[in-house]
């Protein structure tokens, strides 16, 4: 192997951290989608008593520290946690140190980034096209399915992407509740904080953190595609 | 295609901001009936409240006998189900379909037993297989409007409601759509309620006519019943003043290029129709194109002189005035300036000719009543 080689090649701990980032992004991204569309819709399309508190707490998570955010999911969902202890003897389902837990912390920060843009596309839907539909013979749902949804898309897609970057880059919740355990809850930038604090660790550092810059672009190019796609679709 | 006739009975009230909508009448759905008003008269609200869009405070709709809202029994059947046709102002079509997929929008909900169109017909009807694999961002004005009406048909409605559907096209995009409309009315018997505060629209399509003001529905009859009326004249408009005419064709002049009209009061000639003996046809002549002689003029190029008496004398302080002339029982409006009528001495109950200038009457003044293309050949 020629020190070039060696050099592109990723050392096992960097695959690792890689492999982990990117599932507790994806699982991060993939559970919480529901609940933000929900939301989002609840929020934009409804007016109803507590609407600004329920809004306030939704986009707590952006202006909190996140060691904060990640003490109170500990107190919360730690095993003595009045929710902790519920799942665990119901389901037997522990959340702290492990990965589950850091895919929930990273799915909380990125929360209010995912409802906020999906929330900003329903609000530009003309919903003159959805009462059009509904004159047509369309149910509710079938409009939403059939007009809001596909309208809706591009914004979704957005969410999406910005939660899932935000999930990849998640740090403090993360290790204050699930800590920086190898190949259980170390992602990319507690590897990173890891090597930082070891002596000698400079060169490993530098190579997660341009690995990082890497997969980031990566999303965020991947997304450009796919919203020129739909984006194209709406215009012809 | 034909559908059974049935009424339209409507009686609702509805807070709209600081005014409140009241509107109470029926009228049979056949043929096309007009909603006329200003803009802010509560028109749009009144057929989106038919259509199920805005829930009245307050009354009750029905259609051929089905309720479709009472707010005393609790029902309100929801849009889809009324099964109401609606083109909008400005088309709504869906932009993520193509035409195809906007046109079938509606035909797929309806089941396979109830469909009594079906695309190709409509397709052919309104001229848009050249459109079908496009999207609605890459149509002009003309044809999305084409493609709504196309949308709405489809959908098999028990009568389509059209909010203003020409408001945002040029005369030529009108004039593209104008006889579709008239083939729903003459050839489909659909019945269709069509918002508008055009008059010239209303006169060449409609049988009946709403009057709304203010959100209060003012009268409901016949074209020429209302625009005839002097108490109405604040609301069917002074620019658009004028009076319709239920006329017959009676003659043709071919060597001239001028058709004869023959209506209660006498005889019209106006540039050549080409149209049958016999034709039933709308013509509304506006006060702004009559003159008042009080002799028959001689050696004038005028070719139209109806005499007429006058019935009553608008009291407007502006230089000018209406006059309301009965020419054998139809009405005619003229406006001269008020020192002409002091001139002539103008009272109620005189004996005056009416001068109507032949070109003044143009294509845009006529309404066809019915059909007239299989008598076409017999006369030419």
């Amino acid at each position: 192997m020629t020190p070039t080689e060696a050099m592109l090649e990723l050392t096992p701990l960097e695959s690792e951290a890689i492999q982990l980032s990117l599932r507790v992004a994806f699982w991060s991204v993939l559970t919480s989608l529901p609940f933000g569309l929900a939301l989002a819709w609840l929020l934009q399309r409804y007016d109803f008593y507590g609407k600004t508190l329920l809004n306030g707490i939704i986009h707590l998570p952006l202006v909190l520290p996140p060691v904060v955010v990640g003490y109170l999911l500990l107190i919360l969902l730690g095993r003595q946690g009045p929710l902790g202890s519920w799942l665990y003897e119901t389901f037997g389902i522990s959340l702290p140190f492990t990965w589950e837990g850091a895919a929930l912390a990273a799915a909380v920060m990125a929360f209010p980034l995912m409802v906020r843009a999906i929330r900003l596309s329903i609000e530009t839907i003309d919903r003159n096209l959805e009462s059009a539909a509904r004159t047509l013979g369309a149910s509710r749902l079938s409009v939403f399915l059939t007009i809001t949804l596909p309208l809706i898309a591009p914004g979704i897609l957005a969410g999406c992407v910005l939660a899932f970057a935000r999930s990849l880059g998640e740090f403090g919740a993360t290790i204050t509740f699930v800590s920086n355990i190898p190949g259980e809850t170390r992602t990319l930038p507690l590897a990173l904080y890891s090597l930082i604090q070891t002596p000698n660790g400079e060169e490993g550092a530098l190579r997660l953190a341009i690995l990082s810059v890497l997969l980031s672009l990566a999303a965020l190019g991947a997304s450009e595609l796919i919203e020129r796609r739909l984006r194209a679709r709406l215009k012809d | 295609m034909a559908m059974e006739q049935g009424n339209l009975e409507i009686d609702l009230q509805r807070r709209l901001g600081n005014m409140t909508l009241e509107a109470d009448f029926s009228c049979t759905a056949a043929g096309i009936t007009a909603i006329f008003g200003r803009s802010g008269a509560g028109k749009t609200s009144l057929i989106n409240m038919i259509a199920g869009l805005l829930r009245p405070d307050r009354g009750r709709i029905s259609l051929n006998g089905v309720t479709l809202f009472d707010s005393s029994a609790g029902t309100d059947v929801p849009t889809e189900r009324r099964r109401l046709g609606y083109v909008f102002q400005e088309g709504r079509l869906f932009p993520h379909l193509s035409v195809r997929g906007n046109l079938s929008y509606g035909l797929k909900r309806v089941p396979k037993e109830e469909r009594r169109i079906d695309l190709e017909e409509v397709v052919a009807l309104l001229d848009i297989e050249a459109l079908l694999e496009r999207r609605p961002a890459a149509l002009s004005g003309g044809e999305k409007q084409r493609v709504a009406l196309g949308r709405a048909l489809l959908a098999n409605p028990k009568l389509l409601l059209m909010d203003e559907p020409l408001a945002a096209l040029d005369q030529p995009r009108k004039d593209e759509i104008l006889p579709f409309i008239e083939h729903l009315r003459d050839e489909m018997a659909l019945p269709i309620i069509y918002v508008s505060h055009s008059m010239q629209e209303i006169v060449r399509l409609a049988d009946t006519l709403v009057l709304m003001s203010d959100g209060r529905v003012e009268a409901v009859g016949s074209v020429e019943d209302l625009t005839s009326r002097l108490d109405l004249r604040p609301l069917t408009g002074r620019y658009e003043a004028g009076a319709v005419l239920a006329t017959t064709v009676a003659g043709q002049d071919k060597a001239f290029g001028l058709t004869e009209l023959r209506f209660a009061g006498g005889r019209l000639k106006v540039p050549y129709l080409n149209l049958p003996l016999g034709q039933d046809l709308r013509v509304r002549i506006r006060a702004r194109d009559v003159s008042i002689a009080t002799e028959k003029p001689e050696n004038t190029s005028i070719l139209n002189m109806i005499e007429c008496i006058v019935k009553a004398i608008s009291e407007e302080r502006s230089p000018q005035v209406d006059l309301q002339l009965d020419a054998g029982g139809a009405a005619i409006w003229a406006r001269i300036t008020t020192r002409s009528c002091h001139a002539l001495g103008l009272q109620p109950g005189r004996k005056v000719f009416a001068l109507i200038k032949s070109v003044a009457i143009d294509r845009q003044s006529l309404g066809r009543r019915d059909k007239s293309t299989r008598f076409l050949s017999e006369d030419q």
